[in-house]
């Protein structure tokens, strides 16, 4: 069965979907974003959707999902490059994604997560003083 | 009475010479070239292929407009009412180009001593009615035109006021002018969304100014905008909510849960400042030097 790919890039994770989603893709790629967190200790999820044309409740319930899982184990979800089309699909549907964080393109989803990354290191140095 | 009928007609097509001058005097009378909107020319040439239009029409199709037989003198009413309905005619001025047909017809059956009264005022009878048939087809495509015009006039108000302005790098703004319906709102999304990728903005500001009323719907289709903008991963900020509408959508308990500005010039501070900029006077140089300039400083 076909995968969508991810990387680890730091801290983070960078998934990009290339391929038009259905549903048993995004299960998988749920389930394994989830233990791939766990395993890297990730602090970022970057999902790239810019490529992605077409979505249904299915898909926006998906990026709901593993953002909120996201929170649980501690990482930051960050979608970006969502197309006009799309983001009207989704509001029309009534899935704001309000626990998802976005950003334009990946570029400014980096900054994001790192921005977030930089806050909680000099957090931690507080606490060590 | 189709052979009946077919009197007529011989009698449209003998007798035009005098049907035609009476018919274009009772126009004349009426006024239709009194407002200049067509010449004489045009009324005597439209005039005389109608009533050749109408003798096929009533040779072939006898006494009923419904009949195929008629296709050519309604295609020519329908054009002659299209035209005049974006000539701007009232739609009396352009049923009068059909009903004013009937005296001069009544007329000319009663010229003709052939007839006995009984068949004349048959005669009268069906032609009343075809006529006031055309009549009625006349005014249907005269409104129908009309509607058209006033279809296409908002589709071009609600492309000229959705303008999205570029205000400063990666800073836009939406100001709305006239109500939010659904359509407007779907055109405005569009128009900004696109925008936004374009222009690779972080911060839309949406001036509602020019909104005379906000009510629930209309708050609902601002938030549906600043959602999908959101998801694109711009922030919105709504400015220009005037004192009584702001009390208004108090009153009726609508929410919006966005950051708002009283004024444009608030929200676009706000920009600035999320975007690291400042605006600062500049300090002046030189006695002489008056203006004081804003500058951009910092980033």
């Amino acid at each position: 069965m076909d995968r969508i790919p991810i990387l680890k890039f730091g801290n983070a994770l960078l998934v990009t979907i290339q391929v038009d989603m259905h549903d048993r893709l995004a299960t998988a790629l749920e389930e394994d974003l989830t233990s791939k967190i766990v395993e890297y200790g990730a602090k970022g999820v970057l999902i790239d959707i810019s490529a992605l044309e077409i979505v249904d409740s299915f898909i926006g319930r998906m990026l709901d999902n593993i953002a909120a899982v996201s929170r649980i184990l501690d990482a930051d979800t960050v979608v970006v490059g969502m197309r006009p089309a799309v983001a009207i699909t989704l509001v029309e549907l009534g899935l704001s994604l309000t626990g998802v964080k976005t950003a334009l393109n990946v570029e400014r989803g980096m900054a994001l997560i790192h921005a977030r990354l930089k806050t909680s290191d000099s957090e931690d140095d507080d606490a060590e003083d | 009475m189709a052979a009946n009928v077919g009197t007529v007609a011989e009698l449209v097509g003998s007798s035009e010479q005098l049907i035609l001058p009476e018919w274009i005097d009772l126009q004349k009378k009426a006024g239709s070239l009194n407002t200049g909107r067509i010449t004489e020319n045009e009324l005597v040439s439209q005039s005389r292929e109608f009533l050749h239009l109408l003798r096929d029409g009533l040779a072939k199709g006898g006494s009923d407009a419904s009949n195929p037989a008629y296709g050519p003198a309604k295609q020519l009413l329908a054009d002659v009412s299209r035209s005049r309905a974006l000539q701007g005619f009232s739609p009396s001025e352009t049923a009068t180009f059909v009903f004013s047909l009937k005296q001069p017809l009544f007329n000319t059956l009663n010229r003709n001593s052939t007839l006995s009264p009984a068949q004349a005022a048959e005669l009268t009878w069906s032609v009343t009615l075809l006529l006031d048939e055309l009549g009625l087809f006349t005014l249907e495509v005269f409104q129908k035109s009309r509607e058209e015009v006033i279809v296409r006039q908002q589709r071009e108000i609600a492309e000229l006021s959705t303008p999205v302005v570029k205000l400063w790098d990666g800073i836009l703004a939406l100001p709305l002018i006239g109500t939010l319906d659904s359509q407007r709102t779907q055109v405005v999304m569009e128009n900004l969304l696109q925008t936004i990728v374009d222009s690779e903005a972080a911060i839309a500001i949406i001036d509602i100014t020019g909104v005379p009323t906000v009510d629930t719907l209309t708050a609902q289709h601002l938030l549906k905008t600043v959602a999908a903008a959101r998801l694109m991963g711009a922030d919105c900020i709504v400015s220009g909510i005037r004192p009584q509408i702001a009390q208004t959508m108090v009153h009726l308990g609508v929410e919006l849960n966005v950051v708002s500005k009283a004024t444009l010039a608030d929200a676009l501070a706000v920009a600035l400042e999320r975007t690291g900029r400042a605006v600062t006077k500049q300090k002046r140089q030189a006695a002489s030097e008056q203006t004081k300039t804003p500058a951009e400083k910092g980033q």
